[in-house]
């Protein structure tokens, strides 16, 4: 026995890591010098490593799929096997050796080492030689994916065995991987351990990651204020009534949000400045003329914001059936990934959860984001005598480089003063 | 009126000419049929006359620097070489021009003429110990009258054309005993200034330089139609010396060309354009992932024109060489690349103070003191210098 560990060599000046498409060889074969061994992509080529050494391949440490640091061993192989007289020559039929064939009539039957695949890596750097638990998706190959596609999907921990490609020869696109980030694939998501200790180690992934990474970007880069607003939202509450009962809106959903999302709109456009992007690498901010208008739904992957594209435009009887569509879409896991970007204010409905309001967290890019509490009769002093009357509390967090305490002030007064009187609103500035 | 340039689109893989192959001096068809002799468009004529022993010295080295290119090639990928650029499918441009060299004639090449170096009769461990970082090369240019290799593209054109203008004002053109300088580059370094300038240069000072351009299609991923509208060697019309294509991967008409074209600069019939048409079958480098900017089917295109094949068809058909011949050939080619293998990793890491020693070729006191200075830094460490 003379084993020689392999390590993945730098194969492209300066990479520090490839990614092992596909073994050519399995654990216990005999191999021949220079003979090709793997397949390894790395962010420049997708390139076979022959064999250092003739021999017997004694270990795989890295995993198809798993992403390795150049110097980590990928394969030992053994210079100086044993004469290959130690291969049991007298099993009996049907017996099974200590290599695990099975004796048949000629020959000692198929080998079984592809079934000993081991299970794809998901996390960490480091080439894992234990399999990790629970995660037994069995590749089929390489998936047929660029670098950097490869590269987004890790990031967005996709496996790119779960893609369909939609590129030239069926390849992995971009969209094809954020499609997937997009849709629930319950194969993948909540895949958890639960150690000896009662602690749940979950992976950071997907939605989640991504939701973690655009948080706290935002939070540590734009100066959030918050606002609240109390408001009497009777009127409004009557005029969803009679919209519900109007021939021509029988079959429209109506909601609370519906009036909100309207009361958003209009107030936007009289403080034009709240729909904006600070541009700092620029220098500048970019005042938009179209509103794309976020809604941040909860669905079984985790928080996703599809937004209606130039909601300024649209009639209450079209935002209305957008808003139902956003939803419907959301909740099917079938929003793509054009729908969630290039929002420029989102509205996030805490209220449904029966909470009254938040401070929000601005979406990246985002100069604001109003919380829409629920709606609860309340006391509330009405001409002077306290009745019981639906009220809601809107939080509205915004970007205080771009927007001062007064700006922000008076478009929250703003979407107040529609939600407290929707018809004196659009009367006055519809 | 004078020569018409005309306007062809150079499509890869395919004759530049319609209806057949692209117009270039051929002696060795793709399916080993030998043709008695060629001309170029200016009317020379093309032919070989060699012995057996010239035919199997051709195929020999064609195949040996084949194993020992892909030798290195594997040692890259087992992490032994930082890179590695292959010559594979440019053997006959390479061999057929490197024998067409005299002694006194210098070559500049670029980063992949490790064919012309073979033929130059230099040890070919030696660009190994460059791309294993180990050495800067390590050569005598002036001995083996190959200089060192030149990553820049296109830069040894105009080293090649100051040298070759040094040539012709130290008098050694004229004659037939004339020395000549051949620079080798690619296609794409066509589009670089250096080269442009290296043919102003060479073409007004009429220096006797042979330029030979392996185009083998491919500027790393950009296609030769990205880089020219005009067959290449058209290009030295305007220049004002003739350009000549030729087969790139024919292995006699390769020589035949350069050789006449050394022999004109030698001469003093100043520049000579050679566009060697050939193929680059492996990567642009180790680094590089051909299958991205290619197609297969173009490269079983090209395989079917295989240098090696075709005059290995030919010397077997004309009973030149038998199958003894061709098997001791490949064991040559095998004990050599094996022997390549055992060397390169034999091959010691430099030490630190060796990077005082070729900074000036008679020394410098002040390079002494810093040296001494260094080595004694290295001595105060626990174990000595290491």
């Amino acid at each position: 026995m003379a084993v020689h560990e392999f390590p993945l060599p730098d194969l492209g000046e300066g990479l520090t890591e490839g990614e092992i498409l596909k073994w050519l060889v399995a654990e216990g074969e005999v191999i021949e010098q220079n003979q090709p061994i793997v397949e390894v992509e790395t962010a420049k080529a997708a390139v076979e490593i022959p064999a250092k050494w003739p021999g017997k391949v004694v270990k795989i440490f890295a995993s198809e799929g798993s992403t390795v640091e150049v110097g980590s061993p990928i394969v030992s192989i053994d210079t100086e096997p044993a004469e290959p007289a130690d291969e049991p020559t007298g099993g009996k039929i049907g017996e099974t050796t200590a290599s695990g064939r099975t004796a048949v009539l000629v020959g000692y039957g198929p080998r079984t080492t592809a079934a000993k695949r081991r299970p794809r890596r998901t996390d960490g750097p480091a080439p894992v030689a234990e399999p990790a638990p629970a995660m037994a998706v069995v590749a089929a190959g390489p998936a047929l994916a660029k670098p950097p596609v490869r590269k987004l999907a890790r990031d967005l921990g996709v496996d790119l065995h779960a893609v369909t490609g939609t590129g030239p020869a069926g390849s992995i696109t971009r969209e094809d991987v954020q499609v997937i980030v997009a849709t629930p694939a319950p194969t993948t998501a909540g895949v958890a351990t639960v150690g000896p200790d009662r602690e749940q180690r979950i992976p950071v992934k997907g939605v989640r990651k991504l939701t973690a990474e655009n948080m706290t970007a935002s939070a540590f880069t734009a100066p959030h204020v918050t606002e609240f607003l109390t408001v009497d939202v009777t009127r409004a509450m009557r005029a969803l009534d009679r919209l519900r009962a109007h021939p021509e809106w029988r079959e429209v959903r109506v909601s609370p949000l519906l009036l909100a999302a309207k009361a958003v709109l209009l107030a936007l456009r009289r403080h034009p400045m709240v729909n904006s992007t600070w541009d700092g690498a620029a220098g500048e901010i970019v005042v938009k003329d179209y509103v794309n208008l976020g809604i941040a739904a909860a669905t079984e992957r985790g928080l996703i914001v599809p937004n209606i594209k130039d909601a300024g435009r649209l009639s209450l009887r079209e935002l209305a059936d957008a808003v139902t569509a956003l939803v419907q879409t959301a909740r099917t896991g079938k929003t793509t990934p054009a729908e969630m970007t290039g929002g420029t204010f989102t509205i996030t409905n805490v209220g449904v959860f029966g909470v009254d309001t938040g401070t929000p967290i601005l979406p990246p890019g985002e100069a604001a984001i109003l919380a829409f509490g629920s709606i609860r009769e309340q006391p509330w002093v009405h001409k002077g005598k306290v009745r019981p009357r639906p009220v809601t509390t809107l939080g509205l967090s915004f970007d205080h480089r771009i927007i001062d305490g007064e700006l922000g002030s008076r478009y929250l007064a703003d979407v107040g003063a529609f939600l407290s009187d929707p018809e004196a609103a659009l009367l006055a500035w519809g | 009126m004078g020569a018409t340039v005309t306007r062809a689109r150079t499509t890869r893989g395919e004759p530049a000419a319609p209806g057949g192959a692209p117009e270039m001096v051929q002696l060795l068809t793709p399916d080993g049929k030998r043709i008695d002799s060629a001309r170029d468009p200016y009317g020379t004529e093309y032919t070989v006359d060699f012995t057996d022993q010239e035919y199997h010295k051709l195929y020999h080295d064609m195949v040996v620097i084949r194993r020992l290119d892909a030798e290195a090639e594997a040692l890259q990928r087992q992490g032994e070489l930082g890179i590695w650029a292959s010559l594979r499918g440019q053997e006959a441009a390479q061999v057929g021009s490197g024998h067409a060299l005299r002694p006194q004639d210098m070559a500049f090449p670029t980063y992949r003429e490790h064919g012309v170096l073979y033929c130059r009769g230099i040890d070919p461990i030696m660009p190994l110990g460059l791309f294993r970082g180990v050495d800067q090369g390590g050569w005598d240019p002036s001995k083996f009258k190959f200089h060192m290799y030149t990553i820049v593209i296109g830069a040894q054109t105009l080293h090649a054309t100051g040298y070759a203008m040094g040539v012709a004002k130290d008098g050694k053109v004229g004659g037939d005993d004339g020395e000549a300088v051949i620079a080798y580059f690619g296609d794409g370094a066509t589009s670089q200034g250096d080269v442009n300038e290296a043919f102003v240069w060479s073409s007004v000072y009429h220096a006797p330089i042979v330029f030979f351009c392996q185009n083998n299609q491919y500027a790393i991923s950009e296609p030769i139609e990205r880089q020219t509208r005009v067959p290449l060697h058209q290009r030295a019309n305007g220049f004002g010396f003739p350009g000549i294509r030729v087969d790139g991967n024919d292995v006699l008409a390769s020589y035949a060309v350069t050789k006449a074209a050394l022999d004109q600069a030698r001469r003093g019939q100043g520049p000579t354009m050679i566009e060697a048409y050939t193929y680059r079958m492996g990567a642009h480098t180790t680094s590089d992932d051909p299958t991205r900017y290619r197609l297969a089917g173009e490269v079983e295109q090209w395989q079917a024109k295989d240098p090696i094949l075709r005059l290995r068809t030919f010397l077997a058909e004309q009973q030149i060489a038998g199958d003894d011949f061709f098997q001791q050939t490949d064991a040559e080619a095998k004990a050599a690349s094996q022997e390549l293998r055992e060397r390169v990793l034999a091959l010691p890491d430099p030490q630190p103070v060796q990077l005082f020693d070729h900074v000036y070729p008679t020394g410098s006191a002040e390079l002494d003191q810093q040296r001494a200075q260094f080595s004694a830094y290295l001595e105060s460490f626990e174990g000595g210098a290491h």
